[in-house]
């Protein structure tokens, strides 16, 4: 088993955490896993992302030029990664302003209202949460408990009673992804 | 999942290796991509339970001469920096080496010449072993590829520098800088009491205290050019001594290999993937990757080139080590060097290119340009 | 009288401190580094420091200070000695650790470094030699030269227009809150040295009391800088030295480091 995702959107999204936590993930799990982010002034506003590869064998290169997954959330992110994907591969994306949908016909391609079910929700920082759970309804690489027991590890103290309201924006955005 | 096992960044590890080794003092200045040192051993707190000391100085320069006044009393005390700020450390880097004290330097390298990029590089490969600063002399100069390795060689690269007695460096990146992946820390060992400094150190300046009476001075400087000439020569037979005993690499896929990779830091691990799947091709690659890049393992790489066609030298920078290699195997084989810059990491499908390229789908009688 | 009926414990009026070694001294005749050395020798061996100070010796004429003082010393590069001093003292906080530099090395290439050791407050003292030029490289001029004075790099005499102004460099560290003593000496006249004594026990008292920074200036001569006899040189100091930097301390905060700057309030 393995998996090489990317994720990708602007800085401040949490796509950054939203690796974290699921290397974290696969930490509890007993996999392999490197996270590797861009690094630098991206994280204060422009595109942010990060390579997360979780394997049960021991991982080479952290930096890869084709994934088998990515979650993308934002249009530039969308221009630079679809064509990154493997033929076999998923694409997960907010349609929340995006303006040229994926085209490709050779991967599965995934639109996930994010956006829309985080105002629903009444819970912005969720957001990535919900991605998050796509992601897994998609490639479950890892279980949910082992994020919930990740969260626990990639959040400061003080946050730990965010928890419970992000289990329920994963099992939020595992439900929007149809079947 | 162990207890032990840890999830975090190169940086992180660092920073915590240095605690758990016992280390006295840590002395830097924030710069992308190593900050993380910095911080991590300010949110750590260690001065509360092991009595290391960590003070943020006001410059590089500062922080290298910290580090020598903290050298010269016999601790174990540590800078990082990212290759600017490692430029503006050379001046103290060359004392420490003359005076002949024990430190541990990381340098978490970014793209440069100049202020340059934030972004990954291996362009102080010469700067690293050639010296830097003014003077004949060399650090021992350790090139980790995993955050394991970061963690591991913090203690490595202290029990090098005191038992040669000549500063250290950890030469990494902003890859294995900034990425994160498990690690398993070292035991906490206690710091040495000043019982075990003055018994291991006795050179040290610690007040000519317990019944010493010649006082200890610690200085580079000798007007005697006589004198100079007998310092320089014990400092080279130290080098010897270390080129001797503290070589250092790591050899895979060599037995059959028909091409060889030759990588260090980050961009070694890039490589194994690309040669995993030239592999998968049935092209034979191997890979010698110098763990040591100071002292240069320059015997393994003459007698892994022994029987293959060609060597790629892939370096993150326009070509450094290449010219270690080439001392290494003459004219024997073909030595081409492929890389990016300015903070440019290349992919593993790229290396595999090059590896095609320069070599395999080169026919076997090409004339060599 | 013969020699021999001269020389007799009983007449004996004065001695080398026992810390001063019985070394021939590189510096000129009229220098002023000998005095202050035998100053901090007489400071350390007084105050019973033998076992506990750490000297950090500077790069100019007094880079060989660490040949006469009988205690154990790290030679800094150049400018550098605070930031030694910082670690050797945070490292080796049972011990007293004192940097002795000059204005050259202090207040030109060490500027940098002496503002954050005060600012930072370290225990340690500081003391600086001030004699407006650099004297080992033959008499260039140092931020410290006054206005008009002739030296190797301002051969018409420094102007403000083309150098800028001498460097009062105690004056900008008593404004810092890490000093806890910053005062301006001479050792010219038996009083001067007498008065310079005082003030060195006192910056090394407060550095074992850990009270923050003592900076000890010392305006001294360069003879050989100044290209004048001893005699004049001390005479050119008073009337010309003296009048830019004004004897007497300038900070002296007995009760320790002064709490002037404000945390962040906490929300």
């Amino acid at each position: 088993m393995k998996d090489e995702i990317i994720i990708a959107g602007f800085g401040g999204q949490g796509v950054l955490s939203m690796g974290k936590i699921l290397a974290y993930a696969a930490l509890e799990n007993d996999l392999e896993v490197t996270w590797m982010p861009s690094y630098g002034p991206e994280q204060r506003g422009g595109t942010a992302n990060v390579t997360v590869i979780i394997s049960d064998e021991p991982i080479s290169s952290p930096i890869l030029d084709t994934y088998d997954t990515a979650v993308i959330l934002n249009q530039q992110s969308l221009d630079k990664f679809e064509s990154k994907v493997k033929p076999g591969g998923v694409l997960i994306y907010d349609p929340y302003g995006i303006h040229h949908a994926p085209t490709r016909t050779d991967i599965t391609i995934v639109p996930v209202d994010a956006m829309e079910a985080t105002i629903e929700m009444g819970q912005a920082k969720s957001y990535n949460m919900i991605l998050l759970g796509a992601l897994l309804k998609m490639r479950p690489d890892v279980p949910v408990e082992a994020v919930v027991r990740g969260l626990k590890k990639a959040l400061p103290e003080r946050h730990h009673h965010l928890i419970p309201a992000n289990e329920a924006a994963i099992r939020k955005g595992m439900e929007l992804v149809k079947e | 999942m162990k207890d032990n096992v840890k999830l975090m960044k190169g940086n992180e590890a660092i920073a915590m290796a240095a605690i758990r080794y016992g280390c006295d003092g840590y002395f830097g200045y924030p710069i992308t991509p190593q900050s993380e040192v910095l911080e991590t051993l300010e949110a750590q707190m260690p001065w509360e339970t092991t009595g290391m000391v960590v003070l943020q100085a006001e410059s590089e320069v500062a922080s290298i001469n910290m580090v020598y006044g903290g050298a010269a009393t016999g601790k174990a005390v540590m800078t990082s920096s990212s290759s600017p700020g490692v430029s503006l450390m050379q001046e103290g880097i060359s004392y420490l080496a003359a005076s002949e004290l024990p430190a541990l330097i990381v340098n978490v390298m970014r793209g440069g010449p100049g202020l340059g990029t934030i972004h990954p590089s291996q362009s102080d490969y010469f700067q690293a072993t050639k010296g830097g600063g003014h003077g004949d002399y060399h650090l021992i100069v350790l090139a980790p590829s995993t955050v394991q390795e970061m963690a591991d060689f913090v203690s490595l690269g202290f029990d090098l520098a005191f038992k040669y007695r000549t500063p250290s460096m950890i030469l990494a990146d902003g890859v294995v800088g900034q990425m994160m992946e498990k690690v398993v820390l070292p035991e906490q060992r206690p710091r040495r009491t000043e019982e075990e400094i003055r018994r291991q150190c006795p050179w040290a300046v610690t007040g000519k205290d317990h019944g010493r009476t010649k006082r200890n001075i610690v200085t580079s400087l000798e007007l005697d050019s006589a004198v100079m000439e007998k310092n320089n020569e014990r400092f080279q037979r130290t080098y010897r001594e270390i080129e001797k005993n503290e070589v250092r690499y790591e050899a895979r896929y060599t037995e059959d290999a028909d091409y060889l990779v030759v990588a260090f830091g980050s961009i070694a691990r890039i490589c194994m993937k690309a040669i995993e799947d030239a592999r998968k091709e049935g092209v034979k690659v191997g890979l010698i990757r110098p763990i040591t890049l100071w002292p240069f393992p320059y015997d393994a790489i003459r007698e892994a080139a022994k029987n293959v066609k060609g060597i790629l030298c892939v370096e993150i920078n326009a070509g450094q080590m290449i010219e270690d290699v080439r001392l290494a195997v003459s004219d024997s084989v073909p030595v081409r060097h492929f890389g990016r810059m300015g903070g440019i990491v290349p992919n593993p499908n790229e290396i595999l290119d090059a590896l095609r390229r320069d070599f395999i789908d080169k026919p076997a009688n090409a004339k060599e340009d | 009288m013969t020699r021999e009926e001269i020389i007799r414990p009983e007449n004996k009026v004065y001695s080398r401190p026992r810390l001063i070694d019985d070394n021939y001294m590189h510096y000129c005749p009229g220098c002023s580094h000998g005095v202050v050395h035998k100053l901090v020798a007489e400071v350390i061996e007084e105050m019973g420091l033998e076992e506990k100070a750490i000297g950090i010796a500077p790069v100019g004429c007094s880079v060989f200070a660490y040949n006469y003082i009988d205690c154990d010393w790290i030679e800094a590069a150049h400018g550098r000695a605070p930031a030694l001093a910082t670690a050797a003292s945070r490292l080796n906080p049972d011990k007293v650790v004192f940097t002795y530099q000059g204005d050259g090395d202090l207040a030109a290439i060490g500027s940098a470094e002496t503002i954050h050791a005060c600012t930072r407050g370290e225990n340690i003292v500081i003391i600086m030699i001030n004699n407006g030029i650099y004297g080992m490289t033959g008499g260039q001029m140092s931020p410290c030269t006054i206005l008009g004075a002739k030296t190797a790099t301002s051969p018409y005499g420094r102007r403000s227009d083309l150098n800028g102004f001498p460097l009062k460099v105690s004056n900008v560290v008593a404004l810092l809150d890490g000093t806890c003593y910053v005062t301006r000496q001479a050792v010219h006249t038996v009083q001067a040295v007498r008065k310079a004594k005082n003030a060195l026990k006192k910056a090394f008292k407060n550095a074992i009391e850990k009270k923050g920074t003592s900076f000890v200036e010392v305006v001294g001569t360069c003879s050989s800088g100044w290209k004048l006899t001893p005699e004049k040189s001390n005479k050119w100091m008073e009337e010309n030295m003296f009048v830019n930097y004004p004897l007497g301390d300038i900070k002296d905060t007995a009760a320790g480091l002064e709490e002037k700057t404000v945390e962040v309030k906490k929300s």
